[in-house]
């Protein structure tokens, strides 16, 4: 089930994926900034992420660039953790480098770093137009630059969404995830908890670094209960529907098969990535990013 | 004669102490650090009518909204009438108002259908409070002992000042009656209460309807001056505290000055970092810490914030720290730094601050006088139990915000002790060294791009 090329789409290109650097030495700047964030550089899966979302910006001829070697970690959890030393001095550096380069516009996939970038850095002499890629995948969906065709249809799959704490309530983005799915003409459903109620994934606020303190139960499970729960209580709902056509699951195929929990942030990926694995769910019920999601509908993975 | 010199003493009395309790509040708020509140009237005032009078935040929970609601329709119109028993105690004048005519028997009938409902809705609260098991906000360390009585205590006095107001008016209309007068206005309840009083005579009734007056308004304004003592206070300071919202994201946190002054200090050696500010006598002021160990040490917001919070719990119903048993309560952080301002600063007429102990894992409290917020009262396994996920913040009617004191005491901990869990010190290091949280090379940053393909593909 994951994400696979389109077949009728063989051709592929192999992409350099462009620094700042490289384009200030051909005396140019690109049009935005793809902050990868460390995450999206470093961890296994969400590189994955930082990937479809390249080839969504290839795929539709933006006039992007990474940082590269020269991005370093925005100092959100530093901040959060308490250690304000230390994130106004990642952000200085990065204010530093990115001023250098005369960057405007910035797109990230990690609300994390979106939120720190766009309300933080402000006030440190950073000044930038940021937006997350949940927004942005929703503006090309718009534009018509990607159809979300051609690749895999997800028509009739099950999807829920998990909102992120950095995208939600921190800054009120709570459609534009949703739209971009919509897109995918797949069957959403809510959590209970969703949008400004949303609980969160456990990660935020430096957990990602540490133990949890002594509980009943880790965060990340209450709420995959709850993802799995809807999930299965919409396949539920689905079967009681007497009459009316529904794609059913094959016979003897798990009621969850090929459905799927979308996130829009690398935090939010591991906590639920973990939670199905630890419900042991990991065969029938998938965690995707948005990214991922749209480049596999658009059949641009090569 | 006697009487209106009697209630002007009373007034006179009840608003004084009143004015000395809201003085000695007042102080305990301005111990906090200086924030510039000042501006965006349009957007302040915006928000004031709809979250504060307009209760919008309420309406995420339909059943206490609509309870809610009631008690605070009736709150405010019952007041109307409370201005009435003021110019009648004062001037010796008999239901001033009912010169309105029909607007006057309107205004009485509104009064007492929301009266009665009142007591409906009392008691529905006291049963959410009350019954096995409670709704489970209204359960946890922090609401037992003093708070857990403090909110029944409010539930009795607001049943007895309906029962009172009703009491008076049966009476008034008894009497009436017995005079073959006609009583200006309209009392759907207490039309009906009037005939279970006895129709002896004319001097008896006099006195009921007296003592009804005296208890209705001796009520109010004893109530008046229990509120500083009481989570009750909210009905007050609700309006302040939302009118003093933050009106940024709620993602962005506040910036420490001073450390900005010293990072750009470091990267610019020609920066030029602003004089320390000084006493008037141009003495150097004692060195504010990082981050907030006790109550002084936070913004005055928080601090109006303590006094706002009625202890409902809505914000640690929805922590996710909490919901899976762990410690933190931001409904605890914020009982506690008022608990904290009054024991160290001024303290309400009523006073028993909430002692934790093992229930709570907290070390026994020998020495009182230096136990400060942190650690005397809000332990470090509460602050780094928080995920910083703002469902607190987004969940208080009032927009009381416990994530800036939980970071502030976080702060402390990390800036002035380095106390920090071992594995946050370690992610520290990671950012100091390489960049990035995690304990990887920066020269893989972008090995991401390696190997990587896109499809061609037509657009059509």
């Amino acid at each position: 089930m994951t994400p696979t090329s389109s077949p009728a789409a063989p051709a592929k290109r192999q992409l350099t994926v462009p620094t700042v650097a490289d384009l200030a030495a051909e005396g140019k700047s690109p049009e935005i900034l793809f902050w990868v964030g460390c995450a999206g550089a470093f961890d296994d899966r969400y590189k994955r992420v930082t990937r479809a979302f390249a080839r969504i910006l290839e795929h539709v001829g933006t006039n992007y660039a990474v940082l590269g070697l020269e991005e370093s970690c925005t100092g959100d959890p530093a901040k959060r953790a308490g250690n304000e030393f230390l994130f106004q001095m990642q952000a200085m550096q990065n204010i530093t480098t990115m001023n250098g380069y005369g960057i405007k516009k910035i797109v990230t996939a990690c609300p994390h770093c979106f939120n720190t970038i766009k309300n933080e850095y402000p006030a440190l002499g950073g000044e930038y137009e940021v937006i997350h890629h949940s927004t942005y995948l929703q503006q090309l969906i718009n534009e018509g630059k990607v159809a979300v065709k051609g690749g895999e249809s997800f028509k009739g799959r099950r999807i829920t969404f998990h909102d992120s704490c950095y995208l939600g309530r921190a800054n009120n983005i709570y459609e534009a995830p949703r739209d971009v799915l919509a897109a995918l003409d797949a069957d959403l459903v809510e959590m209970k908890r969703s949008r400004a109620n949303g609980l969160c994934c456990g990660a935020g606020g430096a957990q990602m670094w540490k133990e949890p303190e002594p509980g009943k139960k880790d965060i990340n499970i209450e709420r995959t209960e709850e993802a799995l729960a809807t999930l299965g209580g919409a396949a539920a709902a689905l079967d009681n529907l007497r009459g009316v056509e529904t794609e059913r699951p094959a016979p003897g195929q798990h009621p969850l098969q090929g459905s799927i929990i979308a996130v829009g942030c690398p935090f939010c990926m591991t906590m639920m990535s973990d939670g199905v694995k630890n419900k042991e769910q990991e065969g029938i019920v998938q965690v995707f990013d948005l990214a991922e999601l749209v480049a596999s509908a658009e059949g641009i993975n090569a | 004669m006697l009487q209106p010199i009697l209630f002007a003493l009373l007034l006179l009395a009840a608003f004084g102490l009143f004015a000395w309790q809201v003085r000695k509040i007042r102080a305990n708020i301005l111990v906090g650090r200086d924030r510039d509140m000042s501006g965006h009237f349009g957007e302040r005032l915006n928000k004031t009518l709809l979250v504060a009078f307009g209760q919008q935040k309420m309406f995420k929970r339909v059943t206490p909204a609509v309870l809610h609601l009631v008690v605070y329709v009736g709150f405010i119109v019952i007041n109307i009438e409370v201005i009435e028993i003021i110019i009648d105690g004062l001037f010796g004048t008999h239901r001033f108002l009912s010169f309105l005519g029909p607007v006057y028997s309107a205004l009485m009938a509104v009064n007492e259908t929301l009266a009665a409902l009142v007591i409906v809705a009392v008691a529905a609260f006291w049963w959410r409070r009350n019954h096995r098991p409670p709704v489970q906000r209204f359960t946890g360390v922090e609401l037992r002992m003093w708070p857990k009585l403090d909110a029944n205590i409010i539930l009795y006095i607001e049943v007895a000042l309906m029962a009172a107001l009703f009491f008076m008016n049966s009476a008034d209309i008894r009497l009436h009656q017995l005079e073959g007068k006609a009583l200006p206005g309209a009392f759907p309840v207490s039309h009906f209460l009037a005939n279970l009083l006895p129709a002896t005579s004319v001097d008896t009734l006099e006195v009921l309807e007296r003592a009804g007056w005296w208890i209705h308004i001796t009520g109010i304004l004893l109530f008046l001056n229990y509120l500083p003592s009481s989570k009750h206070f909210h009905i007050l300071l609700a309006f302040p505290n939302v009118w003093y919202s933050r009106l940024v994201p709620q993602g962005q946190f506040s910036n420490v000055d001073s450390i900005t002054h010293e990072v750009k200090a470091m990267m610019d050696p020609s920066y030029v970092v602003p004089a320390p500010a000084t006493n008037p006598d141009g003495s150097a002021l004692a060195p504010t810490p990082f981050g907030a160990k006790d109550v002084e040490d936070l913004p005055w917001t928080s601090l109006l914030n303590a006094y706002s919070c009625t202890e409902c719990g809505r914000c640690t119903s929805v922590c996710p720290a909490n919901l899976t048993g762990k410690l933190l309560s931001p409904r605890k952080i914020i009982m506690d730094t008022r608990d904290r301002v009054e024991e160290k600063y001024n303290s309400p007429l009523i006073f028993h601050p909430n002692v934790y102990g093992p229930e709570a894992r907290h070390e026994p409290i020998t020495d009182l006088a230096n136990a400060t917020l942190l650690r005397g009262k809000v332990t470090p396994e509460e602050l780094w139990a928080c995920t910083t996920c703002n469902a607190c913040v987004e969940s208080c009617p009032v927009n009381i915000n416990p994530l800036e004191s939980i970071i502030e005491m976080r702060r402390f901990l990390v800036l002035e002790e380095s106390a920090a869990p071992n594995s946050l010190n370690v992610m520290f290091s990671n950012i100091e060294n390489n960049g990035a949280p995690w304990a990887f090379s920066p020269s893989d940053r972008l090995n991401w791009a390696d190997e990587l393909y896109v499809a061609e593909k037509v657009t059509t």
